[in-house]
């Protein structure tokens, strides 16, 4: 099975390790509930290693990356970063990920752990004239550092300001090795960062959060509470919550689609659907108590199935149970009365407009800064 | 992890205890221990007809929901109502406030066939291994 630098680290601290996507990494620590707890009200720190890291740089890497995926970056900055889609032929949505553009011609493109060497293979199948794509996941890692109180720990942690560093902006670190970077991004719905480094920096970094960290209530946060977060967070999970037959408008993501742009793979079929309509949408549906809903529990409206659930989980913020699924767009309106079917049994349910939670407390937003 | 004495247990990691004409059934500390965070029970309704070995309640952690099985057979006589408001009381306490059900054995003999503290405690080592 793979492993994290961090290993070893996940081990001490006593953590329940399970295999995801064939990497051995920690589930728990302390409990699920606890470390998320820790992440809402304080601070918590995770790895995140196993998600794959490309380099994709030259003349010709902003329009290698721009025909691959539906938002525009030629809008996005540097210094800037964006959440986007890689779309196929059909629409359908081959992963999400968050690129970084660390240069002018310069890009930093973290995608998920399974989809790494499909990703890669993707954006090299389409690489254009002038364009340099390089797989540099090997020997570096991901720490997030999040919740309320991280801006000033990292301060401490990198000794270097960061607190102005606006949400979805990146800012290179000087003396942590090659292509350090910092970034107000993250995957769970509280402020935070994501940090890319070289594994020997990296560890630095973890020990000190946790060393300094310690008296704001900063735990290790491992993959449970990571999904409990994010799906408070009403974030969509890949391979759960979409896959390569999901277009991004049906996983309700129309706003990442920059629909006039020239050209993208999957603009034809999106034109249309953007026209047309979609029939089946991503919801958010809450539950004002009871068993929790899991993936493939089905959904009822007006006595028959409208769709079926894709994540779920018990919300700690709400204090209710909470999910994602897919349903006809005719019941895909918030307020919609629906049933979830749980061992044969219907809960009434609503149909709620996403995120569940949001924070109070939010981290600056960036300068709007265009480039042509 | 400590086994209580004056309990009986099944493989399942259901506990039983007798308790007047009725026997207390719930989950070890084995069990919590591994389901971590528990956020939902659903319990039988009262009078239902039981069997032993046969699912009567589940237990959700916030990762996926567990059948609970029913140590022997019988009516269900009481439930744990508590539970619906506080099911994090299966974490805290599960061999007090914690309990799930009670039922009226019809085969009163069942109970005393159960894994004993020592059994059990064999088994949960086993399983450590």
């Amino acid at each position: 099975m793979n492993k994290t630098a961090f290993h070893a680290e996940h081990l001490r601290l006593g953590a329940k390790m399970t295999d995801f996507h064939g990497w051995d990494m920690p589930l728990y620590y302390t409990s699920i509930l606890d470390e998320h707890t820790s992440v809402r009200t304080a601070a918590g720190i995770f790895d995140i290693s196993h998600m794959g890291q490309a380099w994709v740089s030259g003349p010709g890497s902003l329009q290698t990356l721009n025909e691959l995926i539906v938002s525009d970056l030629a809008q996005v900055g540097e210094g800037r970063a964006c959440y986007t889609l890689l779309t196929n032929p059909r629409g359908g949505i081959v992963d999400d990920l968050i690129i970084y553009r660390v240069g002018a011609q310069e890009f930093l493109v973290i995608v998920n752990c399974a989809n790494r060497r499909k990703d890669v293979a993707w954006i090299v199948e389409h690489q254009r004239p002038g364009t340099r794509v390089g797989d540099i996941s090997l020997g570096r890692s991901i720490l997030a550092i999040q919740g309320p109180q991280v801006a000033p720990l990292l301060e401490q942690v990198l000794e270097t300001p960061v607190s102005g560093l606006g949400r979805f902006s990146a800012m290179h670190l000087s003396g942590w090795g090659s292509r350090a970077w910092l970034a107000r991004t993250g995957y769970t719905g509280s402020d935070g960062f994501e940090v890319f480094l070289e594994d020997a920096p990296a560890l630095r970094v973890w020990k000190r959060c946790l060393e300094l960290g310690a008296p704001l209530g900063l735990k290790a946060i491992g993959l449970g509470a990571r999904d409990t977060l994010r799906l408070e967070a009403g974030l969509r999970l890949y391979g759960t919550d979409m896959d390569d037959a999901t277009t991004p408008y049906e996983a309700d993501l129309g706003w990442t689609v920059a629909i006039n742009k020239p050209s993208f793979i999957g603009k034809d079929v999106l034109v249309n659907q953007k026209t047309a309509g979609v029939t089946k949408r991503l919801v958010g549906i809450e539950l004002p108590e009871g068993p929790v809903p899991r993936t493939g529990c089905a959904l009822m409206a007006g006595g028959r199935q409208v769709g079926s659930v894709t994540s779920g989980t018990f919300s700690l913020m709400l204090h209710k149970p909470i999910g994602l699924g897919y349903v006809e767009t005719r019941a895909a309106s918030p307020g919609t009365a629906v049933q979830v079917m749980i061992r044969s049994k219907a809960y009434p349910a609503t149909v709620v407009k996403l995120p569940f939670w949001r924070a109070q407390q939010r981290a600056p937003e960036a300068i709007a800064s265009k480039r042509g | 992890m400590m086994t209580p004495q004056g309990l009986r247990y099944t493989k399942t990691h259901e506990w039983a205890k007798q308790e007047g004409a009725d026997v207390l059934v719930g989950i070890t500390a084995h069990a919590q221990e591994e389901l971590r965070d528990v956020v939902y029970v659903e319990l039988p309704p009262v009078g239902k007809a039981v069997k032993q070995g046969e699912p009567v309640a589940v237990v959700e952690s916030v990762k996926a929901a567990f059948d609970i099985y029913a140590p022997l057979s019988g009516t269900v006589a009481r439930v744990n109502e508590t539970l619906s408001k506080s099911p994090q009381l299966v974490n805290q306490d599960c061999y007090g406030t914690g309990w799930f059900f009670a039922i009226t054995p019809s085969q009163p003999s069942e109970l005393s066939a159960l894994m004993s503290p020592d059994d059990y405690t064999k088994l949960i080592q086993a399983d450590a291994h």
